[in-house]
């Protein structure tokens, strides 16, 4: 058996759908045999009998067990729902696929007449169908399947219009396969999951629609009966024996649960095949966390103590020590940062260099309290300004975090893309402290202005898809200082943009950082970048600290302790790198065993 | 041999993107125009398909509400009443015209025009349905935030699942079954609420639960899924870089950036509910068009039928119609405007 399918079978929810479904099934197909006598023995002793030992269901008024009779009816209302879906499926998905072999007339043809069936209410095309053939079984199931037909159209329409613009069918047209081959073999194997999806859900829909139908009088037509005719025929004695219309109510309900549990089951694998599984967190035990104080705090101290001191020693902002992040993931517990410890003190711009994977945006989010909500984030010690960040409330963090701003990277996805600039920046002063309306956005526009962004009233106005990107950075800088931060995160902040911008964004964030005597923490993974801005620079590499030192150091590679520190310099060109010899690259396992 | 015209169709469903997103007045208009103008055809096809399918229905339509025994001067008589003796050329245009007035047929056996009915029931269907989606709205989406907001980053398993099997549970109960156990549970046996008729606000309750409570589970179950979604949005975490409180967040940034897709279903299900409500009313005895028309059915009146029918299909969509434009008017950036 394949893998997929032992998967599928395993899961609770196929378990349980499956299970009902065979029942069903089992039903249908001896209900009418075993039960048919007492499904039409009329009893006048038993009229409107309410529940008993002999009539779970009670009887109707002919004093026939109803228990007996839904039993009966599972056959037809099965039938029924099979058929209708069957053929509403078929045509929609013929009227749907077809197309995309035709050219693009056919196709806005095609869609056309599908978007009007879809706009076609439903009701009133099974009322017209009755109009047409009167009141049967027959019009029920061509009702049902007539409505069915625009939503599969359109199912298969979009799917196969993917196909239809695919690499493999251009190549089986230019090898003049033929159209029905090209359908059958190309188009159809691509469109089959989602479909197969959908019609088990239908019938599902299906049956509860035909038993609505029956309940109406337009569907099955006494002598006979399904479901819903039973229903209909149990909701007239409600008062007497109320049991003879929920039996089959909740009969349907099962029938129909059964078909949705199921398809929530294979398209929940089908999901799950593409790769986007779920993490069961409490399977994978306690998540790594920060190594305790009395392990060893050497090690930590030297990383904290910047290589070069400081010529006075300053107020100390920020102080990290032993942060350990942790991510849940399929194969369990993942830790991009490991016991990394570092200090910021007021004033000093530091910079955070690494490459991708290495930690520094996980880093920072975490000090920044940003973190993924399912990290687990964890510190011997987390102080910013003296607070311990890891012991306050909520509410408190709020507080004293709202004195370390942050400056995000991607200034596309940054911003609200449903509010105004103005109003996105506007809010801070607005909710923060408490000022007023009128007050919060002149604050905004003249924010906006502080970052050099040219007609501010009008661009306040505006929506974030209408700046470019340098001014959408720029927007989130001013965004950033609104509440004059001591401390200012920048993550990536130029990652985006064009040199040009990005040197310009540079500038700007030097200049706001001296202006206001502001500390920052600036990331990117660009050393070069970091060295213009900066005093110091911390090298992280696989999720821990290799390398903390003072700018000045860019000149003098040689005297870094790290290797891949020592590497990431002297890989930097500058005016004096001979242009003859291929640039400096850091391969893995210059240090591979060192690091991990 | 004809491999050259193949490749000739092949470059159809490569569409251009749309470049610059910048949303002027005029795309706004020439959408809406787009837009009703496709109502109107779709409600043109629908009354011409009504008009042919009941001059296409076996038989005499007149003979057939009025029954066998009826004689055939009566017969005649309301033949000639209702112009079914015009060439039908002139039957069609000439109710066409009615429609266009507000006159959506008559009666075949009273000759009670629909529009008297219209007049009379439309009210309490209405208020049923809008008072039901109203009740869906403020339901599922806080309750599908909440949730979102509970359960997010793999929290509390428990409740997620819980949510999950009950909304799954109801969202597949049928309203008029939902309606039918109402009845037997809160009318029947605890006689708490009233059964029929729509005169007091506590006879709203249970046709308000029944024609909602399905609807609010499965719009809940995208809320949920829709707010998840938002949550992982970057603007989010720049939300919280704000230091804003929760509510802030979830009110003015969570919020608006769900509502487009939450909406668009919203629309669907609103218009469902309008035709559901045909069945709930029938359960409720509800003065309003769908017992008239369940009534009409049942007495094989298809004139009712079939003017009744052509009305809840200009109300679903009228309601598609404003779905659509809201959802514009609240997504700037919407594909709505773009592509129709």
């Amino acid at each position: 058996m394949n893998h997929q399918l032992r998967d599928f079978l395993r899961s609770p929810l196929a378990i349980v759908s499956l299970t009902m479904l065979l029942g069903l099934v089992v039903l249908a197909a001896i209900g009418p045999v075993v039960w048919r006598d007492a499904a039409d023995a009329t009893n006048t002793d038993a009229m409107f009998a309410p529940v008993s030992a002999e009539h779970w269901f009670g009887a109707d008024a002919l004093g026939r067990d109803v228990l007996a009779r839904v039993m009966v009816a599972t056959r037809l209302s099965l039938v029924m729902a099979l058929v209708a879906t069957a053929v509403g499926a078929l045509a929609g998905i013929v009227l749907g696929a077809l197309p995309a072999l035709g050219g693009k007339r056919i196709q806005r043809f095609a869609s056309a007449v599908i978007n009007m069936g879809l706009a076609f209410p439903v009701l009133l095309v099974a009322m017209l169908v009755v109009i047409l053939l009167g009141t049967s079984k027959q019009t029920a199931v061509i009702a049902l399947a007539i409505t069915m037909v625009p939503s599969f159209a359109r199912l298969a329409q979009t799917l196969s219009a993917r196909v239809g613009g695919s690499e493999y069918l251009a190549a089986a047209r230019l090898l003049g396969i033929s159209p029905l081959r090209q359908f059958t073999r190309y188009v159809l194997p691509n469109i089959a999951e989602p479909i197969v999806v959908n019609v088990t859900l239908s019938i599902g829909a299906g049956l509860l629609a035909l038993s609505s139908l029956s309940f109406l009088g337009v569907g099955v037509q006494a002598p006979e009966y399904d479901w819903g005719r039973l229903l209909n025929d149990g909701f007239d004695q409600v008062y007497t024996s109320p049991m003879a219309a929920i039996g089959p109510g909740l009969v349907i309900v099962l029938a129909g649960l059964a078909f949705g549990i199921f398809g929530e089951a294979v398209a929940s694998s089908l999901r799950s095949k593409s790769g986007a599984s779920i993490v069961r967190v409490d399977a994978l035990g306690e998540p790594p966390r920060a190594v305790p104080d009395d392990a060893d705090d050497s090690n930590a101290a030297s990383a904290a103590a910047p290589s070069t001191p400081q010529p006075h020693t300053p107020e100390v902002l920020l102080d990290v020590c032993g942060l350990t992040v942790a991510f849940p993931s399929a194969a369990g517990w993942r830790t991009p940062v490991k016991d990394v410890s570092f200090r910021i003190c007021a004033g000093e711009i530091v910079g955070l260099v690494g490459e991708s994977g290495s930690g520094k945006s996980v880093t920072a989010m975490a000090i920044a309290g940003l973190a993924d909500p399912s990290a687990v984030v964890s510190a011997r010690r987390l102080t910013f300004r003296g607070q311990d960040l890891l012991s306050l409330s909520e509410r408190q963090k709020r507080l004293v975090l709202s004195d370390m701003g942050v400056v995000f990277q991607d200034s596309l996805t940054a911003l609200n893309p449903a509010m105004r600039v103005g109003a996105q920046l506007a809010e801070i002063p607005r909710i923060q402290q408490g000022k007023g309306h009128a007050d919060s956005a002149s604050a905004a526009v003249a924010a906006l202005a502080g970052v050099e962004i040219a007609d501010p009233e009008r661009r306040a106005k505006q929506f974030p898809h209408e700046f470019s990107g340098g001014m959408r950075q720029r927007a989130l800088i001013a965004m950033a200082e609104m509440s004059e931060p001591a401390l200012l995160i920048a993550d990536e902040p130029t990652t985006a943009l064009d040199v040009t911008v990005q040197h310009a964004v540079l500038s700007l964030l030097r200049r706001e950082c001296a202006q206001r005597g502001q500390a920052a923490l600036v990331i990117s993974h660009d050393i070069a970048v970091l060295g213009q801005l900066c005093q110091r620079i911390i090298v992280m590499y696989r999720g821990e600290i290799v390398e903390d030192f003072d700018t000045a150091l860019l000149r003098t590679p040689q005297d870094l302790r790290h290797p891949y520190a020592r590497a990431l310099v002297e890989s930097v060109p500058d005016m004096n790198t001979d242009k003859s010899v291929p640039l400096a690259t850091i391969s893995e396992t210059m240090f591979g065993g060192e690091a991990a | 041999m004809t491999v050259s015209l193949e490749v000739g169709g092949l470059g159809n469903s490569a569409q251009a993107p749309d470049n610059g997103r910048h949303v002027a007045h005029s795309v706004w208009w020439s959408f809406f125009i787009r837009r009703v103008g496709r109502m109107i055809i779709t409600l043109l096809v629908v009354v011409t398909v009504a008009f042919v399918v009941l001059r296409l229905s076996g038989g005499d339509p007149v003979r057939a509400a009025l029954g066998p025994t009826a004689a055939p001067e009566i017969v005649e008589q309301r033949r000639d009443q209702l112009g079914l003796n015009d060439p039908i050329l002139v039957q069609y245009f000439s109710y066409l015209w009615g429609v266009l007035h507000g006159d959506f047929g008559v009666s075949l056996i009273t000759g009670r025009s629909v529009g008297d009915i219209v007049v009379s029931r439309l009210p309490a269907t209405l208020a049923l349905s809008f008072i039901s989606f109203f009740v869906v709205l403020v339901v599922s989406i806080p309750l599908g935030m909440l949730v979102a907001v509970r359960t997010l980053g793999g929290k509390r398993r428990g409740e997620e699942m819980v949510f999950a099997g009950v909304t799954g549970f109801f969202s597949s109960v049928p309203d008029y079954l939902l309606g039918v156990m109402l009845v037997v549970v809160f009318s029947i046996t605890l006689k708490l609420l009233p059964v029929a008729g729509n005169d007091s606000a506590a006879a709203f309750v249970l046709p308000v639960a029944a024609l909602s409570l399905a609807s609010a589970c499965s719009l809940a179950r995208l809320a949920r899924i829709e707010a998840l979604n938002t949550l992982r949005d970057d603007y989010v975490r720049t939300a919280r870089g704000k230091r804003l409180p929760n509510r802030r967040i979830y009110l003015a940034h969570v919020l608006p950036n769900m509502l487009t897709a939450v909406l668009t279903v919203g629309g669907t299900l609103l218009a469902a509910m309008v035709t559901g409500s045909v069945l709930v009313e029938q359960v409720f005895n509800w003065p309003g068009m769908g017992t008239a028309f369940v009534q009409a059915i049942t007495t094989k009146d298809y004139g009712i039928v079939q003017g009744l029918a052509i009305v809840y299909a200009a109300i679903v969509l009228l309601v598609n119609l404003v779905v659509d434009i809201v959802i514009a008017l609240i997504d700037r950036r919407s594909t709505l405007l773009e592509s129709s």
